[in-house]
């Protein structure tokens, strides 16, 4: 697999990040380098091996459904989830006005 | 049932119909935090770190929205997976702090499933299996608002997060009336279930539809499927029937003057009753999804499933089929007394009430019961603008006027006296005939006096009686029932007048 210099523009683009001709010809052959190197794991015969989801053997654990019973990762938080927005108004995030 | 069928220019056309309904579980945290999901709290107050996408936060499911999500899979008869896993569905805007929605697009934890619909209330074998594909649970976005500031958006993230269900028929439906069917069926099974409320008002349910067209054709199976639009959020079954209608519509035409159906996404305007298309970039489908690194696969052992199944209530087609098979109701009144979870309570309310004041077995009165709640009762709450939830009658003060009649204290017609008085003060039915003195008499010497005067008055109908025109029976009772305010025994009025007539 590899791509081309209209691939990383378009990803590039996807992920809202801005990048400059220059870089972007310069970024190719790296890209490149990455995914031939990657794909150097196709040499390895993986037939009837059940592809690993984690490091160690492990279950998903699930929550109980409790509103706030960890304060880490409950509401009632608004000024600490506002506390770094640039344009906090009202209660609201601000963000420049996006409209379809 | 007629098929539903647009007339073109050049022949006919059938249009082709499947839903994706996103329906919010019903839970009080997040799919993957602890936030709160209730409606309606003011902007940002229900927003964790996590849901605010801070970096170093980790998604931790919800259980109960796991299991919501299996029960209305096994309440549609659908494959439950017992391995599933989540995915990142990546995009940019604004209502998404992560920069992707966390979804499950590869392994979804319900698979194939379907439901019934009815396509005519009083004909039960208008019947249409509905297959559904599968249901995936994901996270909700957060909310916009661009008219409360000159340039800018505001953002409330109290919805980001909370769990969805994504239900996704397949391509099954052939008219506005089948798509209207499917989703409220859906909602009823969903408000049974309980694990969406329905609020359709309050986007918990909203629909996107899918409509293509082909031209009818007698070939078995008909034409390949046209190229199909999208139209987003449809918010009522009103709006999803009108969607379908206008979009097949304007496919016909489009397709008619030589131009193509584009694949797009569309939006529905109701005020204008027209669907448009939504000016999105072209890689707006650029996904680019992959399996979430945050989470690992979903496995469900068996006793979570069988705790799930058993967790299950009577579900409507089953309800509805015993009403019909063990209470003796009409297939019509079966229905309706089944379409709405709350109804159905109500009913089996005042039907257990009924049952024991007249210490009789509920399929004796289930039709009284049910003639009653669906003649007398919704009629008069419907005059007042109110509904089962906020009805001042109870079914105990219901059974309570049932058992009345049933013992002959009072009539059918002052039966529906008494409803209204009911309603208006909020009293009892055996307090109000007694204070209002409506108590039904067997009184044979009153009832024979009236009956006599009727008969005296009307000497040229009695002829006619005599002579064979038997119809003028009813007017007689009437008449009698009349002079007696209501109150006469029917029973002691018709055998009376029997014998005076013969």
């Amino acid at each position: 697999m590899s791509v081309d210099t209209a691939t990383v523009a378009k990803i590039a683009s996807l992920a809202r990040i801005k990048v400059t001709e220059a870089d972007l010809s310069a970024m190719v052959p790296e890209l490149n380098g990455i995914l031939a190197w990657v794909e150097q794991l196709g040499e390895v015969d993986v037939t009837g091996i059940e592809p690993m989801t984690a490091v160690i053997p492990n279950h998903q654990r699930l929550r109980d459904d409790v509103v706030n019973a960890d304060p880490l990762t409950g509401g009632d938080m608004r000024d600490a989830v506002l506390a770094n927005a640039p344009a906090p108004e009202h209660g609201f995030f601000g963000v420049p006005k996006v409209i379809e | 049932m007629s098929e539903y069928r647009i007339q073109g220019a050049t022949g006919e056309w059938e249009v082709v119909i499947g839903l994706e309904v996103h329906a919010q579980v019903t839970s009080n945290a997040k799919l993957f935090s602890g936030a709160a999901t209730a409606f309606g709290a003011e902007p940002n107050t229900q927003v964790s770190l996590v849901d605010a996408a801070m970096p170093g936060m980790l998604p931790v499911p919800n259980m109960e929205c796991i299991r919501q999500a299996v029960r209305t899979g096994m309440a549609i008869n659908a494959q439950i997976n017992k391995w599933s896993r989540f995915d990142r569905k990546n995009y940019f805007y604004a209502d998404l702090p992560q920069g992707y929605q966390i979804s499950q697009l590869y392994h979804p934890i319900v698979g194939e499933g379907s439901i019934e619909i009815q396509l005519d209330d009083k004909n039960p074998e208008s019947l249409k299996t509905i297959g559904i594909e599968r249901i995936h649970v994901e996270q909700d976005a957060g909310k916009l608002m661009h008219d409360q500031h000159p340039t800018m958006s505001y953002v409330d993230l109290n919805r980001s997060g909370v769990a969805l269900m994504e239900i996704v028929s397949r391509p099954d439906m052939r008219s506005p009336a089948e798509a209207g069917a499917y989703l409220s069926k859906l909602r009823t099974i969903l408000r049974y279930v309980g694990s969406c409320d329905g609020n359709m008002d309050q986007g918990s349910m909203r629909a996107d539809v899918n409509v293509s067209v082909r031209r009818v054709s007698d070939k078995p199976g008909g034409e390949p499927f046209g190229t199909r639009t999208e139209t987003k959020n449809v918010n009522s079954v009103r709006f999803v029937m009108a969607v379908v209608e206008q979009e097949a519509r304007r496919q016909v035409a489009v397709i008619e003057d030589g131009g193509t159906v584009v694949q797009e996404t569309r939006l529905y305007d109701p005020e204008r009753n027209e669907t448009r298309s939504m000016r999105s970039k072209e890689d707006a489908h650029d996904y680019r999804y992959f399996p979430d690194p945050d989470l690992l696969p979903l496995e469900l052992d068996d006793a979570f499933l069988e705790e799930c199944r058993a967790s299950l209530p009577e579900l409507p087609d089953a309800k509805r089929h015993r009403y019909e098979t063990a209470l003796g109701l009409s297939a019509y009144n079966a229905g309706v007394l089944t379409a709405d979870v709350e109804t159905a309570r109500w009913f089996e309310a005042l039907l257990a009430e009924t049952a024991a004041k007249a210490k009789k077995p509920e399929a004796e009165v289930a039709k009284q019961a049910a003639n009653w709640l669906i003649s007398e009762l919704f009629g008069a709450l419907n005059k007042l603008g109110k509904g089962l939830d906020n009805s001042p009658v109870t079914p105990a003060a219901g059974a309570e006027l049932l058992a009345l009649v049933t013992d002959g204290t009072i009539s059918g017609s002052i039966a529906k006296q008494v409803l209204e008085k009911m309603l208006e003060s909020g009293d009892g039915a055996a307090a109000i005939v007694e204070r209002e003195g409506l108590k039904q008499t067997s009184d044979t010497g009153a009832i024979e006096a009236a009956i006599d005067g009727i008969l005296a008055a009307n000497a040229d109908k009695v002829e006619q009686y005599k002579a064979g025109k038997e119809a003028l029976f009813g007017f007689f009772v009437g008449q009698t029932m009349k002079a007696m305010q209501g109150k006469a025994n029917p029973g002691v009025v018709n055998e009376l007048l029997k014998k005076k007539l013969a």
